[in-house]
């Protein structure tokens, strides 16, 4: 329950900072605030022990503080409403795909409001193009960018149905309490929200100062919730797109060239597959040839059936190592010059992996008399309302485009790959489709995290480290869903000069937390036609893997212990207050049996410190265990994993995300990869794409909120991954004694099946699935 | 075309469709039973998982054409009594388990099956009988899905 607050002392209390908002004119109570506009968070200082490293651009300035700052020029409203019911409604202008914000924000909004977060109905918005850069859901930033400015309009609100409550009960406002959507005076006289927002409404737009509650105050804030949706999942009334039935939007399926990015040149039997059973068209698009049926299944079947010219697609002929080689090619020297006993060097390879979704890429397309309706599940919609506009030859207005809820993201949800797809089959076709791509089209044919290589020196003297320099070369991060327009504009004001956006995003979101003198860290990037995207972070992953593994030697080298060597260099005391939590509860350094080991890895972003500890079991027997069809491999047995996220809206939805992040962290270092091999990669589904499974996952899983009181939230939906990458690679060395050199360590070992063929391109549905009955 | 009848969660239907459409479809695009999920359409990532006559079973891989009259399916759909979620709901609710979601109906239907058959079988749900789950979970919920598991179990 929320407790009661009296409403004098908030709004009256002038040593608070005032934020700015608007009283909308509408029939009911609606109020706004600014996206981009508010901030209280402040840089972290820094404390200096070693050799204190000059400012990196991310400490004072990252990449949520760009994505929030590329929205300030704009007007960009959001709008709390008050209803004739006594609900309040929010329309959020993200997108949400499992990361529980829709949860969280219906929290912000009741804390600031006095109500109970069931009277807030958050939807997503649709998407609009007035927001310009503010409509992207991405770099962990969601909360960071909306915190402020939501609790600004509700606050404005609840200040407004005082204001009508004062007026109508005859009372001074300084006697009223509001709790649950009732405001009550003294005496006992009570009015619901429901019976004030007509009062409350304004019918002239105007602007208004309010200060926000206390944070002392909060008590819905901070405090455990379930998810919204979580009845409605388990009892599958949850729609995802593909469950939404918009009327003559018939299934429909691509099929798919043999190598990536194949284009089809010819169809040789569209006749005879458009006359198959419930198959209602063929048709040959820019990126395959569509079938759209009755069932998905029928779609399925005649794709297999078709035969097809296609043309070799982007990489021809290209496989894993000739990728490594063009980007060996594309690095550039390490500025400081090996000094032999004096330096730490190492070389550590990326492979490419999967950011495909359980959900595969859909979209629902109406494309007809000269307008289009679509849905899709988005998190940069406004640029692919554009993109679809043009490819259409429609002019935006014309576009409708709606913000689904996905079944996952990971990155996916950056692009529109599937709604630009539907867009074009369904004006070709003049008939609705509900467009879904197949697991084999996501895997083989989706984005993907880049193939990269990092490579580290660091120079010790002593017990010091004077320089330490880091040089990650990458196929080509794809920027272009927008996030790389708006990080480019804030990169400008940026101490840098004119970078890249590639450039921009490195420097905004890559700072190593360890003094050690002079650092350098250089993105160098070789395009070569592949789809790629972020994955659970961009550059962190990786760029952690590799500067963990590089630490344990320095320390190794001015023979320290792992964690007290870190413990030492970290820059301030919030970090090590997060990595002491870790090495406590991890009980590190404890006496491990041979073939096992602990590893700890350390990692700073979105305004949050991370540490994570782990427990590898690479013993043989557990190694070699065996399991159908699976990469079983070292077990992490054991996770202990602290962060430091400043304000948390709401616990178990970030420690939710703290698991799923830790889970991919083991995926990306142990098991999962594609393989490139002749222009294709072979991986069509899950059992040849080795995402964490039962098998994979620690058996024990700790995770602490280490709280230093800082007044805004940071970001979470990332975070876990890096520094959980670091501890098992630094555990994996030392339970076996062998740094890796390559990342997923399983990537080259015998793959554990058969790949599927590429032509016909979907793997054929099994019949005996009766007789697996168990 | 040609006719099916069987049970969907306790009522009888009757589809009219190819004998070789997998269930998954028939269930999804037919029928609008849309809580088994499309993830692989190959039996891998268990997405779909629904209970035929009480054991667990992957629609995608089954044609309309195998199942007979006398069949029982039964999907997420169906799995509560009315109003009063199943245990196994219950527990994934409790739990927080859910992130986006969409794999979540057939870990549930995967994870009732699973205690059933530990129970005939004298096992307990222990690691390993989880480590047995194959349901993919691309949010990684794994953590909490075990700890739901045994919660439900104790009230099965």
């Amino acid at each position: 329950m929320s407790a009661p607050t009296r409403a004098p002392k908030e709004r009256r209390d002038v040593s608070r900072r005032r934020f700015l908002g608007y009283l909308v004119a509408a029939p009911t109570l609606v109020v706004a605030a600014e996206l981009g506009r508010q901030q209280l968070f402040a840089p972290p200082g820094a404390s200096a022990a070693a050799i204190p490293s000059p400012p990196q651009v991310a400490d004072a300035y990252d990449l949520l503080d760009a994505i929030r700052d590329t929205a300030r020029p704009t007007a960009n409203l959001v709008k709390v409403e008050v209803n004739r019911d006594g609900t309040v409604s929010f329309a959020l202008p993200r997108s949400d795909n499992g990361q529980g914000i829709i949860t969280s924000t219906a929290m912000i909004i009741a804390e600031e409001m006095d109500l109970e977060p069931e009277q807030v109905n958050v939807t997503l918005a649709d998407s609009r193009p007035e927001l310009v850069f503010n409509q992207l859901t991405g770099g962990s930033s969601t909360t960071f960018s909306t915190f402020t400015p939501i609790r600004v309009a509700a606050a404005i609100a609840k200040g407004a149905l005082l204001d009508a409550a004062a007026h109508l009960l005859g009372q001074d406002v300084d006697t009223l309490t509001s709790r649950a959507g009732l405001i009550t005076g003294a005496g006992g006289s009570a009015i619901p929200f429901s019976e004030l927002t007509e009062a409350a409404a304004t019918d002239v737009t105007k602007q208004v100062e309010v200060a926000l509650k206390p944070r002392e105050e909060f008590s819905i804030i901070g405090t455990e919730r379930g998810k919204s949706d979580a009845r409605a999942i388990v009892t599958g009334k949850k729609q995802f797109l593909a469950d939404m039935k918009v009327p003559d939007a018939l299934p429909t399926v691509i099929c798919r060239g043999p190598n990536l990015n194949s284009e089809p040149l010819s169809v040789a039997n569209a006749d005879e597959v458009r006359n198959m059973p419930g198959i209602t068209d063929v048709e040959m698009v820019s990126t395959g040839v569509a079938v759209r049926a009755a069932t998905t299944g029928q779609a399925i079947d005649g794709v297999n059936a078709l035969r097809v010219e296609w043309d070799g697609g982007t990489v021809e002929g290209e496989n894993d190592e000739s990728v490594l080689e063009k980007v060996r090619a594309a690095e550039l020297p390490l500025a400081v010059p090996s000094v032999p006993g004096e330096t730490v060097e190492g070389d550590f390879t990326f492979y490419f992996r999967s950011n495909s979704a359980l959900e595969t890429n859909m979209a629902i397309a109406d494309v007809r008399d000269g307008s289009a309706e679509i849905w899709s599940a988005l998190k940069v919609p406004i640029t692919v309302q554009h993109d679809i506009a043009e490819q259409l030859g429609m002019p935006v207005n014309a576009v409708t485009l709606h913000v689904v809820e996905g079944g996952g993201s990971f990155g996916r949800r950056l692009f529109g790959d599937a709604a630009k797809e539907a867009a074009e089959v369904s004006q070709k076709l003049g008939k609705p489709v509900s467009l879904i791509w197949t697991r084999a089209d996501d895997s083989r044919q989706g984005r993907t995290h880049p193939m990269a290589t990092s490579r580290i020196r660091a120079v010790v003297a002593g017990e010091s480290v004077v320089s330490f320099e880091q040089r990650h070369t990458s196929v080509t991060t794809d920027f272009g869903h927008g996030l790389g327009d708006a990080a480019t504009a804030a990169a400008a004001k940026l101490p840098l000069g004119a970078v890249g956006f590639s450039e921009a995003i490195w420097e905004l979101t890559q700072t190593t937390p360890y003094d050690f003198g002079a650092q350098t860290r250089v993105l160098s990037e070789v395009d070569l036609r592949f789809n790629t995207s972020s994955m659970r972070n961009v550059y962190s992953p990786d760029v952690c893997t590799a500067r963990d593994l590089i630490v344990d030697q320095i320390a190794a080298k001015m023979g320290k212990d792992s964690y007290e060597f870190r413990r030492e260099f970290l820059r301030d005391d919030a970090m090590r207050a997060v990595l002491d939590k870790v090495a406590e509860e991890g009980n590190w350094g404890r006496s491990m049996e041979e073939g096992t080991a602990q590893g700890i890895g350390f990692h700073i972003e979105y305004k949050s410190f991370a540490a994570c500890l782990v427990e590898l079991d690479c013993r043989p027997e557990t190694v070699n265990r065996e399991i159908r069809s699976a990469r079983t491999g070292p077990r992490v047995t054991k996770v202990v994993f602290a962060s430091d996220g400043g304000l948390i809206i709401n616990p178990l939805g970030y420690k939710a995300q703290v698991m799923g992040g830790i889970n991919d962290g083991i995926a990306m270092t142990l098991t999962s990869s594609l393989h490139l091999e002749d222009g294709h990669f072979i991986e069509a589904s899950w059992d040849n794409y080795f995402y964490t499974r039962q098998w994979n996952t620690p058996l024990d899983m700790q995770i602490f909120i280490v709280d230093s009181g800082r007044p805004e939230p940071g970001g979470v939906g990332e975070l876990a991954v890096a520094p959980t990458c670091g501890a098992i690679a630094c555990a994996y060395a030392r339970a076996t004694g062998t740094v890796p050199e390559y990342f997923p360590i399983l990537h080259k070992e015998p793959l554990p099946f058969e790949p599927y063929p590429t032509v016909p391109p979907i793997p054929p549905s099994p019949t005996n699935g009766l007789e697996m009955a168990r | 075309m040609s006719t099916h009848t069987f049970k969907v969660n306790g009522e009888t239907v009757t589809v009219d469709v190819e004998d070789d459409v997998r269930m998954l479809w028939v269930l999804r695009d037919v029928l609008g039973i849309t809580g088994p999920k499309y993830g692989c359409g190959i039996n891998v990532c268990k997405a779909c998982t629904s209970h035929v006559n009480g054991k667990a079973f992957n629609p995608c891989s089954v044609p309309v054409g195998a199942i007979s009259e006398s069949d029982e399916i039964t999907t997420i759909e169906g799995l509560a009594d009315g109003d009063t979620l199943h245990p196994m709901q219950e527990a994934w609710i409790d739990n927080d388990v859910a992130q986006c979601g969409y794999c979540q109906p057939g870990q549930i239907m995967a994870a009732v099956a699973l205690v059933k058959r530990c129970e005939a079988e004298g096992r307990d749900i222990d690691d390993e009988a989880l480590d047995e789950i194959r349901n993919i979970c691309r949010c990684g919920t794994y953590n909490r899905i075990r700890e739901a598991i045994k919660a439900g179990a104790d009230n099965m």
